[in-house]
């Protein structure tokens, strides 16, 4: 999967530096109250499945200068998450 | 201390005249004065905050060196284990502990704030909440794992855990060589504060100041 690479203001829990990367899915972690909605008195329904991605490090930064094993783990919910194959321009819709 | 409407008294300690300080707190005044909670309710959270501390890591660690039955138990659930040693992280927050190997070195972070598992290891230093950390541990472990003191093997593979959904993460470090024999709390004694962030192992004391 990628990470979608969308602009959206407030309380998000996707870091930017994440935005657009490909990545494996390494665990479902369960469902949770969408935290997008919490945040603002919502009440966060319809919960979210929460993911355990795995990104390569040398995926995540160019100049990445540790070992190309080495790996960065974010906790990501569904609504953020795309098949590889979707992403790019055509389908940021 | 007396504290009655916004006139605080001038003995009060430095960091309570601080602008974010004086923010939080008239904050809080105005919310137990709606009635969102009560004084009694922010003092019992403190003291539940205050309560925790990291050697509630350090047990859960020194037991699952010992009884590998436990430490199946603390990877797969860990608020379930935590429980079993009358450690109470219950609530709506999971945990989730990773574990270190001769293959993986495993080192927390929370980019997006602060997140960190409270509820088992009290208050995070106020390093882990720095931007510097936060920034740079992701982009570049290894080096601040040395900046840490920590010098890993070329071969270990470094996971990096960025919490910052509704997951805290705590890594549960190797057992020390030559400690066969020590009892469990001697054991607990060997872990420190950093070692269940990562950014430092559980060694012996002969081991301290190598690695």
């Amino acid at each position: 999967m990628r990470v979608r690479n969308i602009e959206k203001e407030g309380h998000v829990r996707t870091p930017d530096y994440a935005k657009g990367k490909p990545g494996r899915i390494a665990e479902i972690l369960g469902t949770f109250p969408n935290p997008e909605s919490l945040a603002y008195g919502g009440d966060g329904l319809p919960e979210k499945s929460l993911y355990k991605v795995g990104f390569r490090q040398t995926d995540l930064w160019d100049s990445y200068g540790g070992s190309p094993e080495d790996i960065l783990f974010i906790d990501i919910y569904e609504h953020w998450l795309e098949p590889r194959e979707q992403s790019g321009e055509e389908n940021q819709t | 201390m007396s504290n009655k409407g916004h006139d605080h008294p001038h003995e009060e300690p430095q960091h309570e005249r601080s602008p974010w300080a004086a923010r939080i707190r008239a904050i809080e005044e105005l919310l137990v004065e709606e009635g969102v909670f009560t004084k009694e309710e922010v003092k019992a959270q403190v003291e539940y905050m205050e309560s925790r501390t990291y050697e509630n890591g350090a047990r859960l660690v020194a037991r699952a060196w010992v009884d590998p039955a436990f430490k199946k138990r603390l990877l797969s659930d860990t608020k379930a284990a935590a429980a079993e040693l009358d450690i109470d992280a219950t609530g709506p927050i999971e945990f989730v502990t990773v574990e270190n190997t001769d293959e993986v070195h495993n080192v927390i972070v929370c980019t997006l704030c602060s997140c960190y598992p409270r509820a088992i290891l009290g208050r995070p230093p106020d390093w882990y909440k720095s931007f510097a950390y936060r920034s740079r541990v992701v982009v570049e472990p290894r080096e601040v794992l040395r900046e840490f003191g920590l010098e890993l093997p070329e071969d270990k593979r470094i996971a990096v855990h960025d919490s910052s959904a509704d997951i805290r993460y705590l890594v549960l470090p190797q057992r020390p060589g030559g400690t066969e024999g020590m009892a469990e709390d001697e054991l607990a004694a060997l872990v420190t504060r950093d070692s269940l962030i990562g950014t430092d192992v559980a060694r012996t004391e002969q081991e301290v100041g190598r690695v």
